[in-house]
């Protein structure tokens, strides 16, 4: 099977969903120019025409509402955002509105509506352009929050969303729109809330997401060098949560560390320690433990965020410590790549 | 007669949600009910009552709903604030200033989608023309062309604020929606049937194509802004611009001229009114017959298990 990026595979979930059903719709700001969002809206306007497919106002919050209005005649539309910090003006349609609808109407209306947002890091995208926000999201009844690491699962679980008959917030991390996977042909869906073991091990349980997963792989590969052998669950849902996966898999190594992309308070990482914790206590080995962003906006400059990402040498360490290893030489086996703030040679901005 | 019935039994304390009572301002929505279509789609606001029985919503699961009652229209789970009747196309209120505008409006991009001679209407009130997603919407809606019908009803008050600490003295909410570039008319504050024609003359328009159209109506609300009593005496509006606003009533006035021109008609009037008298007391009934729900199904219903149109 051929590689592909993580971009190719969301544009061929696109095309499929369109194919399927005439009642998908895409829009967004930026849809249809001559970079469509990172190549991922690429060639739907030719093949299934402006109606289907159009650019819009600058308005996220009506134009939620208009995803929500046109969902209540059958119309399944697809909203995607160059960043997530820009839908954060939509905060009254998705929570007071496209959350609550079907349970607030006793259930007679679904609204299925997915919202693709783009999580930007690095190359100074600074505050307001790489805020990991899936904890409020999942915060929400009724909200699904949906957030895939390989390409095969951005376009499996792309389909499922929008095939799903809920809200469904969909989480892309701009770093992992240029890393390749193999992604099946046709309509592949991969059903939500269902998360996935990445790597088997026996020690310690390592629950992550997004972005994340990949500097936790490289981390639980350097620690079986090490002879730790860490189990590591890429949750790929973030609501509704898969607790049985985690509940098994702490059950088997009786030790956790989550992971998290976005700030510590409030986290998803604390919600699944809290859980584990109060499920699992009198199996557990050690302490649960988690490693999060700290609570600080993202700075700009490059100067400013050295050091400021969890990577995988940070992760390591703490792996380490829970084992009461010594870390002395981690930081030097595993440093931070220099230039620390892009994902790869291929990312030379602006965004 | 539905509000002030709700009115007299509110102290009762088994309507145990917030009524934003629609007294007063009936006459725009009675004027609606002559002007649109069953399968034309409406959305509306917090102060919904009327609009949800103009569109033919029934009012049996309204009454039940206020009651918190299985048989409500929301089974329970939206209240006054949350009406639906997806038999006639009402598709819903909303409790949040503004937030059913954009719904309208989505609605109207699907009526083009599906290409149906359909309209979409939306209720909104002076306040809302405040919010960033009124502007937003009217704008799409412009952009586009689409077929959706704004009606404003103006009461002069959000909550206890009056429109001179809201919006500048002089500049008229329909005006600076026409600067925006669609069709608008502006109502009468005391004569229901040419507003009926104006409604009229706005539905046909936008139903041929016309693209968008905004119609505001200056009306009262009678009773205060959430609740059953009349608050004139609290200090935000004077009893004379109640009994002034009362005096112009459409509907009083239009009743008055019915009976004047003919006896046949005052009486038709009296058993319309002793019809719809019953028909209110047995929505009552029903309410205060039917069953709450089972406190079980608070968590039943968060997502749709399948697609529910």
């Amino acid at each position: 099977m051929s590689q592909k990026t993580y971009t190719k595979a969301i544009n061929e979930a696109l095309h499929e969903a369109m194919q399927l059903d005439s009642s998908v719709i895409c829009y967004g700001l930026g849809v249809t120019d001559p970079k469509a969002i990172f190549g991922t809206t690429a060639n739907l306007e030719n093949k299934f025409g402006a109606e289907r497919v159009f650019d819009m106002p600058t308005s996220e919050n009506a134009m939620t509402g208009v995803a929500i209005g046109a969902a209540l005649n059958g119309i399944k539309s697809v909203m995607t955002h160059q960043r997530l910090d820009f839908f954060l003006l939509a905060m009254d349609q998705i929570v007071n509105g496209a959350a609550k609808w079907h349970y607030m109407y006793g259930g007679q209306s679904s609204i299925p509506i997915t919202i693709r947002l783009i999580i930007g890091r690095g190359w100074g995208q600074g505050p307001t352009h790489s805020q990991n926000l899936q904890a409020w999201f999942a915060h929400i009844p009724g909200l699904k929050v949906v957030m895939p690491t390989s390409p095969e699962d951005a376009k499996g679980m792309l389909l499922a969303s929008i095939f799903d008959p809920n809200p469904v917030i969909f989480l892309e991390h701009r770093w992992l729109h240029n890393t390749l996977g193999e992604v099946p042909e046709g309509d592949i869906r991969v059903p939500l809330g269902k998360a996935k073991i990445v790597k088997v091990g026996t020690d310690i349980t390592l629950v992550t997401m997004s972005y994340m997963t990949i500097e936790t792989l490289h981390a639980a590969n350097y620690l079986e060098e090490k002879g730790i052998m860490c189990e590591v669950i890429d949750l790929r849902t973030i609501k509704p949560l898969d607790w049985n996966t985690i509940m098994n898999s702490v059950t088997k190594t009786g030790r956790l560390l989550a992971l998290d992309s976005g700030f510590t308070t409030g986290s998803v990482s604390g919600e699944v320690v809290a859980r584990v914790a109060m499920e699992k206590f009198s199996i557990l080995k050690s302490a649960p433990s988690r490693l999060a962003m700290p609570d600080v906006p993202e700075p700009t400059s490059p100067a400013l965020t050295k050091g400021f990402y969890v990577r995988a040498a940070n992760i390591a360490e703490k792996v380490m410590n829970m084992f009461g290893r010594n870390t002395s030489d981690v930081k030097k086996d595993l440093p931070e790549p220099s230039p620390h703030d892009v994902p790869g040679e291929w990312f030379k901005g602006p965004f | 007669m539905v509000e002030e019935e709700i009115s007299r039994r509110y102290p009762e304390g088994k309507m145990r949600c917030p009524v934003h009572l629609s007294s007063g301002q009936e006459s725009i929505p009675a004027a609606f009910a002559l002007s649109i279509k069953k399968d034309d789609f409406a959305v509306s606001t917090h102060r919904g009552h009327a609009h949800y029985l103009s569109k033919g919503g029934n009012l049996n699961a309204m009454i039940a709903e206020i009651y918190g009652k299985s048989t409500g229209c929301s089974k329970g789970k939206g209240g006054s604030m949350h009406l639906i009747d997806r038999n006639v196309n009402f598709m819903g209120t909303s409790a949040i200033v503004g937030n059913s505008i954009p719904v309208g409006v989505g609605l109207a991009l699907s009526i083009k989608l599906k290409d149906t001679d359909q309209i979409s209407c939306i209720f909104l009130g002076d306040g809302a023309v405040e919010e960033g997603v009124f502007y937003e919407s009217v704008n799409f809606a412009a952009v586009r062309k689409l077929p959706v019908i704004f009606i404003c009803e103006n009461n002069l008050y959000s909550v206890y604020s009056p429109l001179s600490v809201r919006q500048p003295k002089g500049r008229s909410i329909a005006k600076m929606v026409e600067g925006m570039g669609i069709e608008m008319s502006i109502g009468n504050d005391s004569d229901i049937l040419s507003n009926q024609k104006l409604m009229e003359k706005a539905v046909s328009n936008v139903r041929s194509g016309d693209g968008p159209h905004f119609l505001e109506f200056p009306t009262y609300r009678w009773r205060e802004h959430c609740g059953h009593n009349f608050d004139n005496d609290i200090g935000y509006r004077s009893q004379e611009e109640f009994l002034e606003w009362q005096a112009k009533d459409p509907l009083s006035l239009l009743e008055k001229k019915l009976s004047k021109d003919s006896i046949d008609l005052s009486k038709k009037l009296l058993s319309i009114k002793e019809s719809i008298d019953s028909e209110v007391l047995a929505a009552f009934e029903f309410a205060e017959a039917s069953p709450f729900p089972d406190q079980l199904e608070a968590y039943e219903g968060v997502y749709a298990e399948e697609e529910t149109q």
